[in-house]
């Protein structure tokens, strides 16, 4: 059995080593041709069996461990997840984002009640009890709007409006993908945050409004709002779906249900980003300018949310489908 | 803790073991990469005042539309804090200069490298797992979760593991006579594994190993007990080198 086990390493190694050498090249490269894959399916074939013999043959020598380390390499090269590309984008547009969000569609509309309901309940707590702003807003902003100025007014002339709007779509990139995040603590973060952005939009609109400021801030937000709040709520419903599947498992464990939910509503996830991003622009370039009238802002606001439900619900898509560029 | 496996059913009905890097080997990696982040930023910020500047004094040109020099400025090292886990983690398939100065790795669940959904998703959960701060959260996660993983880490269907890097001269074997191969292969083996800790053992101790270790290969061939030190070492040089 000695020499029989010394031999039979002997006379595999080359291979082996050649293998080691092949796999570091094809890890290396993003794409593989069909016969360098065809001829890697092979080797792991062969590397399987060695391992097995050398597992029984030479347990715990280095070089069990080295043909365990290979057999692992050649696992992972084809095990790699390939790679989606333009293809790929364009499939997450056309069929996995609208068939998530037509999923999600009661969801959304619970949240944006949800939404509603809190904003409703700050403007009454706070028109009843004006007192209570200064638990929402800041001392600053409290002394702006009762010298009947808006805390927006000349933002652009204080910052930058690139600046602005990297400022503004960063923090509301990283809201919605908390509202989605939180959704692991069984959704108790993602109502939360719901229910204290609807508390705070309500809170700080029946504020303005007894300073006779409410229309200028609708003029303020119409334009970049529409989306962003339309976004926090779809994130708030993926937030709930995550909360629903560790509640009421759809897979084997908890984990897998977690796992499935979240991997499936990522690209609605990254589409949400994407436009947040575009809300963020606006609110840094649009939004605080006093050269856009009403009007314009309305129609901008107005197209950018169409642009949303276009995009959300695949009909952006179906032109070009119809044409058969798809 | 860093000695557990992670096993993948093969589809040839041979497991595919991979060993999981514990709570240990992640901080260690995170602080290495944070590190580096931190200072990759700031040579980012730096290097964009002195070229949109000419120094590093900071001017805000108030009231300007457009990308502005205060944009770009800021631009650089934000780019490079917030994305340099996963375009790293992404180019480098599964690693970061943290990871690999770790050995560690990220695979997936089935044992292959991730996709750019899976390393976004891990990336994006750091939100909770870095909560209340320190990451704490994702530190308990990994100390009482299966296969020692962060949330993002079961939210994106991943883990992390050691990235084993065993020279590829363990695979090798050329001069092999027949009278070799006679020497137990296990044997040899051990024989290597001692020539690389020589030089940390006791004199005495390494002695009595080597002796023991030539007397169960050679038999009665030879008399290890004649030999000192040095020749002891040469000897199993000798022996390891019929590998």
């Amino acid at each position: 059995m000695k020499s029989s086990a010394a031999a039979w390493v002997h006379a595999r190694a080359p291979a082996w080593r050649e293998l080691s050498s092949r796999i570091v090249e094809l890890r290396r490269r993003r794409s593989i041709s069909v016969d360098e894959a065809l001829g890697a399916i092979e080797a792991y074939r062969n590397v399987a069996r060695d391992l097995a013999s050398a597992r029984r043959l030479v347990p715990g020598t280095r070089t069990a461990a080295a043909l365990e380390t290979l057999f692992a390499q050649i696992h992972a090269t084809i095990a790699r997840h390939p790679s989606g590309g333009w293809a790929g984008l364009l499939s997450a547009l056309r069929d996995d984002i609208p068939s998530v969000v037509r999923e999600l569609a009661p969801r959304i509309f619970w949240m944006a009640a949800l939404m509603c309901s809190s904003a409703a309940a700050g403007f009454c707590l706070i028109a009843t009890y004006p007192h209570l702003i200064s638990l929402i807003a800041s001392e600053e902003m409290i002394q702006h709007v009762e010298e009947g100025k808006l805390w927006t007014d000349g933002l652009i002339n204080v910052t930058p409006s690139s600046i602005l709007s990297v400022r503004i779509l960063s923090n509301n990139i990283v809201v919605a993908l908390f509202a989605v995040c939180s959704g692991f603590l069984f959704g108790l973060g993602t109502f939360y945050l719901m229910l204290v952005n609807g508390l705070m939009l309500g809170a700080t609109f029946a504020f303005v409004h007894q300073h006779g400021l409410a229309a200028r801030l609708f003029e303020f937000i119409i334009a970049h709002g529409m989306v962003e709040l339309s976004v926090i709520c779809i994130a708030g419903a993926i937030g709930t779906a995550i909360a629903d599947s560790l509640i009421r498992p759809t897979h084997a464990t908890r984990r897998e249900s977690f796992r499935v939910c979240v991997r499936r509503a990522a690209p609605l996830m990254a589409l949400c980003a994407v436009l947040l991003v575009g809300a963020g622009l606006i609110e840094g370039f649009i939004s605080p300018d006093p050269v856009f009238p009403l009007a314009s802002r309305i129609a901008i606001g107005v197209s950018y949310w169409f642009l949303m439900v276009l995009t959300l619900g695949g009909w952006l898509l179906r032109p070009l489908r119809a044409a058969g560029a798809l | 803790m860093d000695n557990e496996q992670y096993t993948i059913p093969g589809i040839t009905g041979v497991d595919v073991t991979l060993p999981i890097a514990g709570p240990g080997s992640r901080s260690y990696a995170f602080i290495i990469d944070w590190h580096i982040r931190v200072v990759l930023a700031l040579a980012g910020l730096v290097a964009a005042m002195l070229i949109e500047f000419g120094s590093l004094r900071f001017h805000v040109d108030n009231g300007k539309r457009g990308l502005t020099p205060a944009f770009l400025v800021f631009l650089a090292p934000a780019i490079i804090y917030f994305f340099y886990h996963p375009v790293l983690e992404l180019l480098m398939r599964g690693q970061s200069p943290g990871k690999r100065m770790a050995g560690v790795r990220v695979v997936t669940v089935n044992g292959g490298t991730p996709g750019i959904g899976a390393i976004l998703i891990r990336n994006i959960f750091r939100l909770i797992d870095c909560l209340p701060m320190l990451y704490f959260v994702g530190l308990i996660t990994a100390l009482f979760s299966a296969q020692r993983v962060r949330i993002g880490d079961m939210a994106a269907g991943t883990l992390l593991v050691i990235d084993e890097r065993v020279p590829s001269r363990y695979l090798a074997r050329d001069a092999l006579t027949a009278a070799e191969a006679a020497v137990d292969f296990t044997t040899l083996d051990l024989a290597e594994q001692i020539l690389e800790r020589w030089p940390a053992l006791a004199v005495d101790r390494r002695d009595a190993i080597a002796r023991a270790l030539l007397r169960k290969a050679l038999g009665s061939a030879e008399d290890p007990d004649a030999l000192d030190d040095d020749a002891l070492r040469a000897r199993l040089a000798t022996l390891s080198e019929q590998r």
